[in-house]
């Protein structure tokens, strides 16, 4: 298969990336598939800042907002009214810096494979800020669960996931108590209830590993939610220094062996969640999970059955090596159709829009209301199950009429003085096509320009 | 359906919460604290109109006695004086555009002249460059990133205060630069504009997705905008004659909205420290097909034109929160980056021509007859025999409204506020 070398570099940026800045394209133009290998590295992707804020902060934050509305409730006083805001504040602030944060790094860094490649595995661990606990964790997530262990063995980003706080506390895994555990039977005697919470137990089969089609049942659910009692977090009262971490609660946890999937697997302790995912990252099941959920996402909602048994064949062969299968997804072939077949969702699209325009947003405020405007509020996808892949999802006829008014406002300003062909040649290089360059080269104003260029159904995919 | 909203512009309801909810006012701080003490140059007021697309001139101001005019016009030709759709009488030759009757009015009260052959030294006929031309004062474009009238502001004088604004969403370049100014837009940007609506529905022509989804998604809209424009056509939040505009018909073609931009940037200005300086930018004047004559689309661009001068003038005149009427101490200049080929196109259009009209109004306008020299649409007169050749240069026009309404003297005038310009003198006798 032979391609255009000129295709295939605004290929590489463009789908692989996250859209093209200014010479990107020409750099990627001396060797395109080396130029999205060079971004892979065991390292992981990078960290959204330097020093980043950590779970452990915003624990301690969300303890002081937990304190101040009970201390409201029991005083239904005047002043902790306002303690109650501010502390509210500081955590809605926490994950409007952390997105700005992210779509910042997304917006300026050179390495665009790299980052969409962690945003892909964020989404595919969704942590969703809907859940108000969650919401100053994602951030934290992110950077402390994900991105460290993007190029490294899937087991190993399964387990950082899974033993997050932010997942823990999203999926409910906080409150899940072996029914036999001792502190079940302590409760019992108190008349609390206690007992298993499923929720994170299934989404890990289901979304995270082995998917549904691997045939697991009510039974595999229930024994995987008992192997994993006790997996929670360290509580305010312990070591300060531990406050709010992942901490494994022997007394919660299910005695006695579980039998997941057909295999036995004997109590262990922390080990024998451990165990099991062990198993669920080498299955052939999430092999196949993981390579169809990846082709969709970067090359077609529908994508070629060639191009996901290449990847399922590498991830089995690697034993899940994310790096090698990273390097295997820029080698296929299959990905390299000229023919853009993916959407881009509204943060896919205004990230490359200021890419394009080399404008780096800093008003969370107005960030937040376009997206949301067009259906991806930050941080908050509606489910688990992360925000969707197909092209219907995101093409509504509200949604293209709100990406439209959003170019309006955003073309006269980001374009200055700068002329949209140029910026069209720069984002889309040999992928413009005729028809757009000429409806651009008819722009009344530079801003309209820009706009159609925004706006084009080329820009529109990738 | 027969009201379409004026284009980018959202309900009028949606302007009045924006203007009037949002606390707006505080933006602009005292501009006139320092009295009269100036000789009553604080009160002098200065509104420019930016018209982008390349406003074509032959139609705001026809100049139905020239007898090359029908001929080259054709079908887009205006029709002279007294015929039914004629041109609105200025003078022996000129006319104006049978839309612009409010214009016309002041006209024949001495408080709006023409400009007919006016062009900045941009010669390149593309609109970013003439644009920049226009807006940045200088002779080439990319030369200069600021624009003349923030320089005009900084040879003033300092002020401490705001005394500038847009109305858009974005300041043109025409304001940007060290003196700071604000801008405002109504509705935040929940209008469309159909220009660009109807360029995308081209594109998206063939595409199966986009397509379908845009048709989709205008037409929700456009239904949105009639309930809200309905709503708001209540007695109390309507005045009369925006009504009767709307209900006259489809070819209001937004002038109830766009007259009330006109009496909302009147509203800013004649409070108590209201800007003293305004820019004003209108867009969709690029005319390459179906251009139309009496009726048509430059007409329904122009009815919203005419409509926006109405209002700003009746705000002026009898500021809405009382006070002495500005009107007469205001001009206001309309220009555009060039104009259009003399000749009608094969589309019943007209193409990037070079010299065009700019407007002049405003109560404290000189009455006299047209500013500059017409040089004629003789077939050995035209600009490269196709364009209205350009007899007067903008920055001439511009500096002597300046000069003689805001008191900036030449010095700054040739050198700070049109660098390199000292070969261009101001244009006298504008101003009273």
């Amino acid at each position: 298969m032979t391609i255009d070398r000129n295709i295939e570099a605004a290929v590489a940026v463009t789908r692989f990336g996250l859209g093209a800045r200014a010479g990107e394209i020409d750099r990627a133009r001396i060797d395109p598939h080396a130029y999205l290998a060079s971004q892979i590295r065991p390292q992981g992707a990078d960290p959204t800042q330097d020093a980043p804020p950590t779970t452990a902060q915003r624990e301690k934050e969300y303890a002081a907002f937990k304190e101040a509305r009970k201390l409201e409730k029991e005083d239904s006083g005047n002043k902790t009214d306002d303690t109650v805001k501010m502390a509210r504040r500081v955590l809605r602030n926490d994950a409007a810096g952390d997105f700005l944060a992210r779509t910042q790094l997304a917006v300026t860094t050179p390495n665009a494979f790299r980052e969409r490649w962690a945003l892909f595995w964020a989404n595919h661990f969704t942590v969703s800020a809907a859940k108000n606990q969650a919401a100053a964790l994602v951030g934290p997530f992110e950077n402390e669960a994900i991105r460290p262990h993007v190029f490294g063995r899937f087991e190993d980003l399964l387990v950082a996931s899974s033993t997050h706080p932010a997942m823990l506390h999203y999926l409910d895994q906080v409150g899940s108590v072996g029914p036999d555990s001792p502190v079940a039977q302590g409760r019992q005697s108190t008349g609390k209830r206690a007992g298993l919470n499923e929720n994170l137990a299934r989404e890990i089969l289901e979304l995270h590993t082995v998917g549904v089609e691997a045939g697991y049942t009510q039974a595999d659910v229930t024994e995987f939610a008992r192997a994993m009692t006790g997996w929670g977090v360290d509580g305010l009262d312990g070591d300060p220094e531990r406050a709010g971490e992942f901490k494994f609660h022997e007394r919660m946890h299910e005695p006695g062996a579980r039998m997941i999937m057909g295999r036995r697997y004997p109590d262990g302790g922390e080990d024998q969640a451990r165990a099991v995912m062990r198993d669920l990252a080498a299955s052939p099941h999430t092999a196949h999970h993981v390579s169809i959920k990846l082709a969709r996402h970067f090359v077609a909602d529908d994508p070629s059955p060639i191009l996901v048994e290449r990847l399922r064949r590498s991830y089995l062969d690697t034993g899940g090596n994310l790096s090698a299968l990273a390097h295997t997804l820029v080698v296929s072939p299959e990905a390299w159709d000229p023919t853009p077949q993916k959407f881009k969702t509204p943060y896919e699209f205004l990230v490359s829009a200021w890419r394009a325009t080399e404008v780096t947003p800093r008003d969370m405020g107005a960030m937040s209301a376009a997206l949301t405007s067009m259906g991806q509020k930050p941080f908050a996808p509606p489910s688990p199950k992360g925000w969707a892949e197909e092209a219907q999802e995101w093409c509504a006829p509200d949604a293209i009429v709100k990406r439209m008014n959003w170019s309006e406002g955003f073309s006269p300003t980001a374009c200055g003085d700068r002329d949209p062909m140029r910026l069209a040649d720069n984002a889309l290089g040999a992928r413009l096509t005729p028809l757009v360059a000429r409806a651009i080269s008819r722009a009344e104003t530079r801003g309209e320009g820009l706009s159609i260029l925004l706006m084009s159904p080329e820009f529109q995919r990738r | 359906m027969s009201n379409h909203g004026f284009p980018g512009r959202p309900s009028r309801r949606g302007a009045l919460a924006s203007a009037f909810g949002l606390g707006i006012s505080i933006q602009f701080l005292g501009t006139r604290a320092f009295a009269d003490a100036d000789g009553g140059l604080s009160r002098r007021r200065l509104v420019v109109i930016i018209c982008r697309g390349g406003l074509d001139g032959l139609s705001l101001s026809p100049p139905v006695g020239d007898s090359a005019y029908a001929a080259l016009r054709g079908p887009i030709a205006i029709g002279g004086f007294g015929q039914p759709g004629g041109a609105l009488k200025l003078d022996g030759t000129f006319g104006l555009h049978p839309s612009l009757t409010a214009v016309h009015a002041l006209a024949l009260k001495g408080q709006a002249r023409i400009a007919p052959a006016v062009a900045t030294p941009d010669r390149e006929r593309s609109h970013f460059e003439a644009q920049d031309v226009l807006e940045n004062g200088g002779r080439v474009a990319y030369g200069v990133t600021s624009g003349w009238l923030n320089r005009a502001l900084e040879a003033m004088g300092p002020s401490g205060k705001v005394r500038a604004m847009s109305l858009g969403p974005t300041a043109p370049l025409v304001l940007r630069g060290k003196i700071e100014t604000v801008s405002w837009s109504p509705g935040g940007g929940q209008g469309h504009d159909t220009r660009l609506a109807g360029i995308l529905q081209d594109l998206y022509a063939h595409d199966p997705l986009l397509g379908p989804a845009l048709a989709g998604g205008l037409a929700t809209q456009s239904m949105a905008t009639v309930v809200t424009q309905e709503e708001a056509a209540q007695p109390a939040s309507a005045p009369a004659a925006d009504m009767m505009a709307t209900n006259a018909g489809g070819k209001s073609g937004g002038a109830p909205q766009a007259r009330r931009m006109g009496t909302m940037l009147a509203a800013f200005m004649t409070q108590p420290a209201g800007a003293q300086v305004a820019a004003v930018e209108m867009d969709a004047f690029d005319t390459h097909a179906r251009q139309g004559a009496a009726e048509g689309l430059l007409a329904t661009r122009l009815v919203s034109l005419d409509a926006f001068l109405d209002g700003l003038q009746a705000g002026l005149s009898h500021p809405a929160g009382g006070g002495p009427d500005a009107w007469r101490d205001t001009v206001v200049v309309l220009a555009t980056e060039f104009g259009r080929t003399a000749r009608v196109n094969g589309t019943g259009g007209t193409d990037h021509g070079t010299a065009s009209t700019a407007l002049l109004l405003g109560g404290a306008l000189k009455t006299g007859g047209i500013v500059g020299d017409w040089p004629t649409l003789a077939q050995n007169r035209l600009f490269e025999n196709r364009d209205t050749a350009p007899t007067l240069d903008m920055r001439g026009l511009f500096k002597g409204v300046l000069r003689d309404h805001l008191g900036i003297d030449r010095a700054r005038l040739d050198t700070l506020v049109f660098p390199d310009s000292a070969q261009v003198a101001p244009v006298s006798g504008l101003v009273v």
